[in-house]
């Protein structure tokens, strides 16, 4: 079995609404899929479809190697779901969370404290598994949530915007525990409205608009596919900065900006110019602090693809 | 680092028995476990089943007691066994509430992607409710003793009558899990909940014997299933007749849960 997810034409309305559109995805066994998309871009119920909790109206998927529609069961043994909204009990500590995880899945009460222990030191909340989650911070949640969907052992786990909401030391925890899960070997697909965790996490990156599968590629390729790249150059001394601009207008055909640090920049079609810039400064006898071709940031390039910007409105997310 | 979270290698899934039943019935009681824990954690979710049979008793049996019985003391012994079935029904409610506000919350979503019996989160939550029928009827029984009522037919008698009234509360809690999965709001739940509940209950024999009534509320009042849980729970607390009710209050037992089971299944199912 090479791919761990598979999925064609998924489809699923509401009401008049098209959630999905026919989406198509592939997660490769031991991959991270980031999921990429504004609010409503069918991102959830992609999840949800895939994770059993919905079923589509057309199309099928495969979640390792079972059909989510016709072996639901056999899928739910295999993956891990780990909701947008923090799905723990608020009542309950952390290790209770945990715990009755595990005895739904049939473990014996030791067994099931065992593992709640071994997976909460896992997620450092070892120090607070006998509060009430209620206690626990947004960080903390998420870690506890993420414990809970760890408990069977999934080879896929689900994420489903693990890290909106979250302050920036958190969501450089709740990363750095997927890495520890991928590096494991569990196939991950998440889903997330933050191009940075996508470019970070991520293998491969499907781009969703509108409940379709809207671009496809790793974080690269999808940067290339989007054209221009930026082209920067500093001089090592600044009175050769006339020189600079006039070379980097030659090469590119386009005039250049120039910031306050002495740096240039110019938009190229390809990585060759750098050589060509590179060589014709050289021969000019022009000494350089700076030389690299940017690929555009993912923000760039979700703007090019859905000819919209993407919605980083974290209020309305946690509202809605 | 810690190993905690190393998956073990692939295709090592957790075992889990594929017995049919018995895995369902302690997944359900694991749920209920949760719930029993959730009040353990938040004991004022009992303080509506803990004080209402107070107030009830005080308010029926002093306001009323002297104009309906001539003699409160009287009225009183009338009224235990009504109080007591009215406090279950009251107490049903909330499960609808609870439930829809767990899957507004979210928490369902991770037990329906479990491999786990879809009954079980719904089975669970009624198994729980027995926690608070038992702390109504407690309270309920331990106040109106200090009163003076006591039961005439003897300790296993009122034990079983006690647990008719639960067993029928247990099956019309699967109408309000029915309500509860079905209405999108938990404050609208409530409402439909007062609007079945009040008339099933007051137009029993609760209060008044069905004689006093007028006779299109008399036809009515008879063939309440509460009044036959009521004359039931009478029968067996302070004698009279015990069969009739009894195989009354059954039938209406089992007729719910063959209607409202499936169709809370159907919905649990549907449920976004």
């Amino acid at each position: 079995m090479t791919h761990t997810i598979e999925a064609e034409g998924l489809t699923l309305s509401y009401g008049s609404t098209k959630a999905l559109d026919g989406v198509d995805l592939t997660v490769p066994a031991g991959t991270v899929l980031g999921v990429l998309g504004p609010n409503g871009a069918g991102k959830t119920t992609a999840v949800r479809v895939l994770s059993t909790l919905l079923r589509p109206d057309a199309g099928h998927a495969r979640v390792a190697g079972f059909d989510v529609r016709t072996q639901p069961q056999e899928v739910r043994r295999r993956i891990g779901l780990t909701g947008q909204y923090a799905s723990v009990d608020e009542d309950l500590t952390g290790a209770q969370n945990v715990a009755m995880i595990g005895r739904l899945l049939g473990m014996s009460r030791a067994a099931a404290k065992a593992r709640a222990a071994e997976l909460l030191a896992g997620f450092s909340l070892s120090d607070a598994a006998d509060r009430s989650a209620k206690t626990y911070s947004g960080g903390m949640r998420r870690r506890l949530d993420l414990a809970a969907s760890l408990v069977g052992r999934p080879q896929v786990l689900f994420l489903d915007e693990p890290t909106t909401g979250l302050d920036p030391r958190s969501r450089t925890e709740v990363w750095d525990v997927i890495r520890r899960l991928v590096a494991d070997g569990t196939s991950v697909l998440l889903t997330t409205q933050y191009l940075e965790e996508a470019d970070e996490l991520a293998d491969d990156i499907v781009v969703f608009d509108t409940g379709r599968v809207v671009a496809h590629g790793t974080s690269d390729e999808l940067k290339h596919r989007t054209g221009a790249q930026t082209l920067t150059v500093r001089p090592r001394d600044r009175a050769d900065t006339a020189t600079v601009l006039a070379v980097l207008e030659q090469v590119a055909g386009t005039a250049p900006a120039l910031d306050g640090h002495g740096t240039a920049s110019v938009p190229v079609r390809s990585e060759a110019a750098l050589g060509t810039v590179l060589d014709l400064l050289t021969t000019q006898g022009v000494g350089l602090s700076e030389l690299a071709v940017r690929l555009p940031s993912l923000d760039e390039v979700f703007l090019a693809l859905t000819g919209h910007a993407t919605q980083s409105d974290n209020e309305k997310e946690v509202a809605a | 680092m810690t190993t905690a979270t190393r998956p073990a290698p692939r295709f090592d899934v957790p075992e889990i028995s594929s017995a049919p039943k018995l895995p369902a019935l302690q997944q359900a009681l694991t749920l209920a476990w949760r719930n029993v824990v959730k009040i353990r954690h938040q004991p004022e979710a009992l303080m509506d089943v803990s004080l209402q049979p107070i107030i009830f008793t005080v308010l029926f049996v002093f306001v009323f007691g002297g104009a309906i019985a001539g003699d409160w003391h009287d009225y009183l012994t009338y009224l235990v066994p009504g109080i007591l079935v009215q406090t279950l029904m009251f107490a049903t409610g909330g499960i609808g509430v609870a439930l829809n506000n767990d899957i507004t919350k979210g928490v369902f979503d991770r037990f329906r992607s479990l491999p786990i019996a879809r009954s079980a989160p719904l089975v669970g939550a009624v198994l729980a409710d027995v926690v608070r029928f038992v702390t109504a009827i407690a309270v309920l029984l331990a106040f109106t003793a200090l009163l003076g009522f006591r039961t005439t037919e003897g300790l296993p008698a009122a034990a079983l009558a006690v647990l008719t009234a639960i067993g029928f509360a247990m099956c019309l809690s699967w109408v309000f899990v029915w309500i509860g999965l079905t209405v999108r709001s938990a404050g609208a739940v409530q409402g439909i909940g007062f609007l079945a509940t009040f008339p099933l209950t007051f137009g029993s024999t609760a209060l008044v014997s069905a004689d006093t009534l007028p006779g299109w509320l008399q036809a009515f009042t008879r063939n309440n299933p509460v009044t036959h849980v009521i004359d039931t729970v009478r029968g067996l607390m302070l004698g009279g007749p015990v069969a009739g009710p009894l195989a009354w209050t059954v039938g209406w037992s089992l007729l719910l849960l063959a209607v409202f089971v499936p169709l809370a299944m159907r919905a649990y199912r549907r449920r976004v």
